[in-house]
């Protein structure tokens, strides 16, 4: 098992890929680890590629290169799967999640003969179905969280209720829907 | 007890300013450190603090007005990135030569031409000359830890300088990361109420603020500023004992890793050098060579004797530059340990790489071939180029 393990979102400018990069990082910095969380800036415009990053590891990380081996890779908009190579760096042991309302089956062929672990997550669905409206951040969370296993379910559905609780303090009506999204992501990924 | 956090570099410096509480901040945003005067906004908003906000119409407005309110008599910063620094160009100058214990954050971003918001040292070396201390960071801890210790610095009677507290941009102001942060108290113990000596608000003690000075005066002044910069020597290693004391982080002139016995060396400033230090791991766990780095912080006043005494028996030294001089030989940093190292009457082999300008990447594996590339020349004393590139795309 490697001491660190490396994830890579992508997304779309506006679509918040860097706020859940930095969410992952206030979550798994709450159960103890050391992290990192950064985005990778170009120009910044809304809908443009963008890239993030996490280091979450037990030990002091001082590496502050960008990740091209990672562990695991996010994809938070599934239109970038044609214009960017996702699993890049990607290793066989390593594992993807996509967030698309297609079927599983219409995603593997845009993965360029990835041979390792591959998640479809209805994010669009789930968020909807908890929140009313679509706000991918926290089911692709929760997703991340699963797949990797870097800290168990309950401690981290337990630290993203006191981080919504802090977050949302002026919009309590959102916590509930906010932690059912996690809950049903977890359970769609069993 | 410390606190334990995680923040990005500019929430920590931001955090920083917080503690201190300073008089008065005029700032103008610009990439990637707008985030440290909104975050102050916000706390001065709130109440937390008690600074004086100047919303100015350009950086050359932030820097005149900081200067004045230093003048005036008050702890006085600002914080800027990149164009924002060159636009207060003129002002740098006038606040070293009237001796105003002025600190700047600055976010490292590299000048424009072609545009670019990214992470390069272009700023603050192309600001060398202008009689500011300048003090590096490798991760969000250090700049943190360095922005507490910038005012007793800057306001020590023997010093009287502004300092400039450098990170890279984007890689620490925009990345998150653990952090101890020192509790309130005893921030106000290390900083201390600042009591100016001289100050333009003093009734009793009518004076000018930056007058004329004919050739009779300037060189003097020139001098005296120049005395001021080397008796910053000691007084930045005082306050790291003070701070070390108080936190048990040692900090110094530059920081020596795995250098006891390092036969390889490179020499480095800022954010890579963590970069560098996963690299010395692997190789020393999978190969036992022995390689080390020395992470420059304070750059000016330049530790010149120390530098060289701790590099010059070395059999291979590589000094990355973040920054072009366009010489067309040596990066900044390249000029100054070469000539530490002749003034050392050292042996070593020295080569000079350009890095990561405009933002461009360094990894763990392009420190490994340095370090290849370093044994390879205090083996056969051969260097087919002098002055390098890492990370450079071929012209095919």
């Amino acid at each position: 098992m490697k001491d660190t393990i490396e994830i890579r979102w992508h997304g779309r400018g506006g679509q918040g890929a860097k706020t859940a990069a930095l969410l992952l990082a206030d979550v798994a910095f709450k159960t103890g680890k050391y992290v990192q969380g950064f985005p990778e800036y170009g120009p910044e415009r809304m809908g443009a590629p963008i890239t993030a990053y996490n280091r979450l590891s037990d030990r002091p990380i001082t590496i502050h290169s960008n990740i091209y081996e990672p562990d695991l890779v996010a994809v938070v908009d599934d239109s970038l799967l044609e214009a960017i190579d996702v699993t890049h760096g990607l290793s066989p042991e390593g594992a993807i999640i996509v967030n698309s309302q297609k079927p599983k089956e219409e995603i593997l062929p845009h993965l360029r003969g990835f041979q390792g672990r591959v998640f479809v997550i209805d994010a669009r669905a789930i968020s909807v179905k908890a929140l009313g409206r679509y706000f991918p951040n926290s089911p692709m969370l929760a997703a991340v969280v699963a797949v990797s296993g870097v800290m168990e379910r309950d401690v981290f559905l337990q630290e993203m209720r006191a981080s919504y609780q802090h977050k949302f303090a002026k919009k309590p009506e959102v916590i509930d829907g906010n932690m059912k999204a996690l809950e049903l992501t977890f359970e769609a990924l069993r | 007890m410390a606190i334990r956090e995680r923040l990005s570099g500019n929430e920590a410096v931001a955090y920083a300013i917080k503690q201190i509480n300073p008089d008065v901040m005029p700032a103008f945003p610009i990439t990637p450190s707008t985030e440290i005067p909104q975050y102050v906004a916000n706390y001065i908003a709130n109440g937390e603090i008690d600074t004086e906000f100047i919303h100015v119409e350009s950086e050359h407005s932030a820097m005149s007005a900081t200067l004045g309110a230093s003048a005036a008599g008050a702890r006085a910063l600002t914080a800027t990135s990149s164009c924002g620094m060159a636009l207060m160009w003129e002002e740098l100058y006038v606040a070293a030569s009237d001796r105003l214990p002025i600190v700047l954050a600055l976010v490292n971003r590299a000048l424009t031409g072609p545009i670019n918001i990214n992470a390069d040292h272009s700023d603050s070396m192309g600001a060398r000359d202008s009689g500011w201390i300048q003090i590096y960071a490798e991760s969000n801890q250090e700049v943190y830890d360095n922005f507490l210790q910038a005012f007793p610095i800057a306001e020590d009677a023997r010093v009287h300088l502004p300092v400039m507290v450098c990170q890279d941009g984007f890689i620490t102001s925009h990345g998150v990361e653990n952090i101890l942060l020192v509790e309130d108290e005893k921030v106000k113990e290390l900083v201390g109420e600042y009591h100016p000596e001289h100050f333009l608000l003093n009734g009793k003690e009518p004076m000018a603020v930056g007058p004329y000075a004919v050739s009779n005066y300037y060189m003097e002044t020139k001098r005296a500023q120049r005395e001021a910069m080397k008796n910053a020597k000691e007084v930045i290693l005082e306050l790291a004992a003070r701070f070390e004391e108080m936190t048990g982080r040692h900090y110094g002139f530059f920081e020596e890793y795995r250098m006891e016995d390092a036969e390889y060396v490179i020499v480095i400033i800022g954010s890579a050098a963590g970069t560098c230090k996963a690299a010395i791991e692997k190789i020393r766990q999978t190969t036992g060579k022995k390689v080390g780095l020395c992470k420059i912080r304070v750059f000016r006043p330049f530790p010149e004797e120390e530098l060289a005494e701790v590099l010059k028996d070395r059999k291979a030294i590589a000094i990355m530059d973040r920054s072009e001089m366009f010489a067309a030989t040596s990066g900044p940093l390249g000029a100054e340990v070469r000539a530490a190292l002749q003034s050392a009457k050292s042996q070593a082999e020295v080569v000079n790489y350009f890095y990561g300008l405009g933002g461009r990447d360094i990894t763990v594996e392009d420190f490994e071939r340095v370090y290849e590339r370093l044994e390879q020349i205090a083996e056969t004393h051969v260097i087919e180029d002098m002055y390098d590139y890492i990370g450079l795309r071929s012209r095919d």
